[in-house]
């Protein structure tokens, strides 16, 4: 097993939870990325969009910090330097899977970060439930586009 | 004191807090998220250790802030209400799962990536908000 991409695995989560912990601590929010986010954009809250847009562009900033500050901070699966990694796809692929994360975050209220994390930290059965589902959603597709279809590439 | 400048740079704090996270953590890397749930295939364990260290931090952070009472800058808590678990989340989480599965990007890692922006990942951001937008629709 490779530690030190383990070990930037822990450091990076601790940061991801101090993040949530201080949304709820001051502004009394869930950091769920696709409520926040997809909700500025698609509701404009009035009165309730500015810490959004705040939010979206310290999450934007984040990786480019890290980028500036180098040192191999980023941990992309065998680029050491690198922060970003390139997408696993092209342009079709990609029009598909966003269209498939919008709409199953947008119905399912919530990603990875609002149910996965804040509601998995809250016992919330409703994210448990979530995380579950697109858990075995997630692995049951990749084992068929990489095992059935691509043939274990 | 909870003026809206200090809301917005709480905000920010928060975002910046989450992208730091993110980038640290490879999260912003595609490779390393299909990685973890190729679990037939070279696993990459990284994903269980960031979700493991967000999900224990937030809950003992939860519990502390939660203790206080209210917000620093704002009123209440804003936690939500519902209990059932219906057909529109377990479908949703499902196609979102798929989604996840096919690029690798969860809404959170897919936007911090803006800063090494390509144009499938551009492709990808646009579709997701027209998701978000066809979900809003259905949903009503």
């Amino acid at each position: 097993m490779d530690w030190i991409a383990s070990l930037h695995g822990l450091v990076g989560g601790v940061l991801i939870g101090l993040s949530a912990v201080w949304l709820m601590g001051a502004l009394g929010r869930i950091a769920g990325i696709s409520g926040i986010i997809g909700g500025l954009i698609t509701q404009r809250p009035k009165g309730d969009s500015a810490w959004r847009v705040a939010f979206l562009a310290g999450l934007i900033s984040g990786p480019l910090l890290v980028m500036a500050v180098g040192g191999g901070l980023g941990n992309v699966a065998g680029v050491p330097s690198a922060v970003i990694g390139e997408p696993a796809g092209g342009v079709p692929l990609m029009l598909l899977a966003g269209l498939l994360v919008g709409i199953g975050t947008g119905l399912g209220s919530g990603c990875t970060s609002g149910h996965g994390v804040c509601g998995l930290a809250r016992l919330a059965p409703r994210s448990m439930a979530a995380t579950g589902t697109f858990l075995v959603a997630a692995i049951a597709t990749v084992y068929v586009v990489r095992h059935v279809i691509g043939g274990g590439v | 004191m909870s003026t809206p400048a200090v809301k917005t740079a709480a905000g920010y704090l928060a975002g910046l807090l989450f992208g730091l996270g993110l980038a640290i953590s490879g999260m912003t890397d595609p490779a390393r998220v299909l990685g973890f749930l190729d679990i037939a295939g070279a696993w990459d364990p990284t994903l269980m250790f960031v979700l493991g260290a967000a999900v224990g931090t937030t809950f003992v952070g939860y519990r502390l802030v939660f203790a206080r009472g209210t917000p620093l800058f704002s009123a209440k808590f804003q936690l939500p209400t519902k209990q059932e678990l219906d057909a529109k989340l377990l479908g949703g989480a499902a196609l979102f799962g798929v989604g996840w599965g096919l690029s690798g990007y969860c809404p959170g890692p897919a936007i911090a990536s803006i800063g090494g922006l390509t144009l499938p990942l551009l492709a990808l951001l646009a579709a997701m908000v027209l998701g978000w937008f066809i979900a809003q629709r259905i949903a009503r």
